[in-house]
């Protein structure tokens, strides 16, 4: 699916979350529906002041949870449209996003994450991962859900979302976090007006003669029907399966492997120099989508190195994943930490050397 | 029986269908074939078709939009041949920013009861007619949640039994029954709120012309009309649709007087 925009201009020096919602704009979104909340305001405060001269409609709701159900209503009158927030924000979305999931109706949510559990910090975090990746509300569901690593692809990601959602009439959820939200960096921004745009034919806008009434709803009282909207879900989330999209450092002659995503991946990059200057052969592989998940990719890698690290901002969530996709074939470590404090490249080197002495004093 | 009796294309109406009859009365288009769901002597059914009736009338059901909310009338959309969303419960009012956001030309109306609309939607229903949004909002108000079984709403009267108030509501545990239409006619986007009634032909009338008014300012984008219909519920109140009318008539409707309570400034 990989398919990189047009871009036009010089590279701008952007914050993370100006860079998403100019992105927004270029991708002529019809609506935007947001509540404020740190570390994501920006957004909402960048689109009240660029829409009103451009084009589009910004909307500050009374709360997310009134926000995202003025998404459910935008999009299923077949709009472009996408809403953001943090961590507590999103989790008071979770119902909505569960009628929208269930609704099949495409959207962009971004969550800028922050530490929690609940109130939590205004300091980035990984610690929605299982929120985002494995349904989030009640149901069975799943959101395709993408993982910017750089002000770049916080711009990037907006218009690979959309296409996915439209593609797939299903929500998608950026999952960034705090600090790519507020840091700056360079960015050269999608082309406007790049993403084509159609009225679907279900949308609500309004029964003409020659078709029957479109209905947008989440309700089959039946278990019958109930069983069918299921397995077509599941149907779908199979082909989805096919958008997986990850990124490879160094991993062509690695005999260490580190797993991570976004922030986490940024600062893995720097330890696989470090450990490369040492001697040791360490490769990263960062998951782009989280759903889809590239289980397949690191079930061959288990083969070729001998030990994996996962390197999270949390109590160790993606590494049930990687756990999962190498089916006990190599042993999977993690090291992380929570509440908004971040690793640094020399901790995740010591990690990585203490396990590797570990294994070769077993092998001895 | 003669099957040209139950003819219901609206072009036949007024015309003769054999030598003693003539065709008066038809079910509008803008209403499916679907069978009601609702109990006997229900109102919600009166009023979905008042409403049905209003739009085929105003010629607009190629541009209505309607929003469901979850509660009794939450299958709605199975019997209003229009374009419909069902909303989550209490949410309707922010679905219906959302869909006339976008589509600021098409006619949009959300339809609530009490527990949606007055309890857990309190905080939407309060910003959307806050807002102004050009949108009907439809509330029925029949004191009870009647589809979870006849449990206590926030607009139950004092002293009135339910599942969840089975010795009777009392303010000083659960609070006063809440006027929500009143609340609302603080707020200066609210242009046009009423309060009706259907359970008898006069209340049916009235509640057609408040309709018909308000499609008729929200064409004029003049902010939000807010139309509350005082129903009954046979089956959670436990009694006999005739009984429901007197129950309406001698307890709801002191609580709750009819008539307009905000009608426009000129």
């Amino acid at each position: 699916m990989e398919k990189k925009e047009k871009r036009t201009g010089e590279a701008k020096l952007m914050k993370g979350n100006e860079a998403f919602a100019e992105a927004a704009i270029r991708a002529d979104i019809d609506a935007y529906f947001g509540y404020p909340i740190t570390p994501q305001s920006e957004v909402l405060e960048y689109l009240e002041r660029e829409i009103p001269n451009r084009h589009g409609l910004v909307l500050q709701a009374e709360s997310e949870v009134a926000s995202i159900n003025m998404v459910y209503g935008a999009a299923g009158a077949g709009a472009r449209v996408m809403t953001s927030s943090s961590s507590p924000g999103i989790s008071l979305m979770q119902e909505g996003i569960s009628y929208i999931a269930a609704a099949q109706l495409p959207c962009l949510i971004a969550n800028v994450v922050r530490g929690g559990p609940g109130l939590g910090t205004i300091q980035p975090s990984q610690g929605d991962y299982f929120q985002a990746t494995k349904g989030g509300g009640h149901g069975d569901y799943h959101l395709i859900v993408l993982a910017p690593s750089s002000v770049q692809e916080m711009a990037d990601f907006v218009f690979d979302g959309f296409r996915l959602a439209e593609k797939y009439r299903n929500p998608v959820m950026i999952l960034s976090d705090g600090a790519l939200g507020q840091m700056m960096e360079k960015v050269i921004l999608p082309e406007e007006g790049s993403l084509p745009k159609t009225t679907p034919a279900w949308a609500t806008t309004g029964k003409t003669k020659n078709r029957e009434h479109n209905v947008i709803t989440s309700l089959f009282i039946q278990p019958e029907e109930m069983e069918q909207v299921n397995l077509r879900l599941q149907e779908k989330y199979k082909a989805i399966q096919s958008e997986v999209r990850y990124e490879e450092i160094q991993t062509d002659d690695a005999e260490i492997l580190l797993v991570a995503f976004g922030l986490s991946s940024r600062i893995c990059q720097k330890t696989v120099d470090l450990a490369r200057e040492k001697g040791i052969k360490v490769g990263l592989l960062r998951p782009i989508t989280l759903y889809p998940y590239p289980y397949a990719r690191l079930n061959e890698l288990s083969s070729q190195v001998e030990f994996m690290l996962t390197v999270e901002m949390n109590a160790g969530q993606m590494v049930e994943d990687v756990r999962l996709a190498v089916e006990g074939k190599v042993p999977v470590h993690f090291i992380g930490r929570m509440g908004g404090m971040i690793l640094s490249p020399e901790d995740i080197l010591h990690k990585l050397e203490s396990v590797h002495e570990s294994h070769n004093a077993v092998n001895v | 029986m003669n099957e040209k009796l139950y003819l219901e294309d609206e072009e036949n109406l007024g015309t003769q269908v054999d030598e003693s009859y003539e065709q008066v009365y038809c079910k509008p288009g803008t209403l499916t074939d679907v069978p009601f769901h609702y109990c006997p002597g229900c109102g919600h059914s009166v009023v979905h078709k008042v409403l049905m009736e209003v739009i085929a009338e105003l010629g607009i059901q190629e541009e209505t939009i309607g929003v469901a909310p979850v509660g009794c009338s939450v299958f709605a959309y199975q019997y209003m041949n229009i374009d419909m969303q069902e909303a989550a419960h209490g949410r309707a009012s922010a679905v219906a920013t959302g869909v006339k956001r976008v589509l600021p030309d098409k006619y949009v109306f959300s339809y609530q009861g009490d527990g949606d609309l007055a309890a857990i939607g309190t905080a939407e229903t309060i910003h959307t007619v806050n807002r102004g949004e050009n949108i009907l909002m439809l509330f029925i108000n029949n004191g009870i949640y009647g589809m979870t079984g006849g449990q206590m709403a926030p607009t139950s009267l004092i002293g009135q039994v339910t599942s969840t108030s089975p010795y009777g509501r009392e303010a000083a545990q659960v609070g006063n029954p809440i006027k929500i239409a009143d609340m609302l006619c603080l707020l200066p986007g609210a242009y046009y709120v009423t309060r009706q009634i259907v359970h008898n032909p006069n209340g049916v009338r009235k509640l057609k012309k408040a309709l018909i008014k308000a499609f008729e300012y929200q064409k004029q984008k003049k902010g939000t009309c807010f139309v509350e219909v005082v129903s009954n519920c046979p089956s959670g109140w436990k009694m006999t649709p005739v009984e429901t009318i007197k129950y309406i008539e001698e307890k709801m409707l002191p609580m709750y007087p009819v008539g307009d309570l905000k009608v426009p400034q000129n």
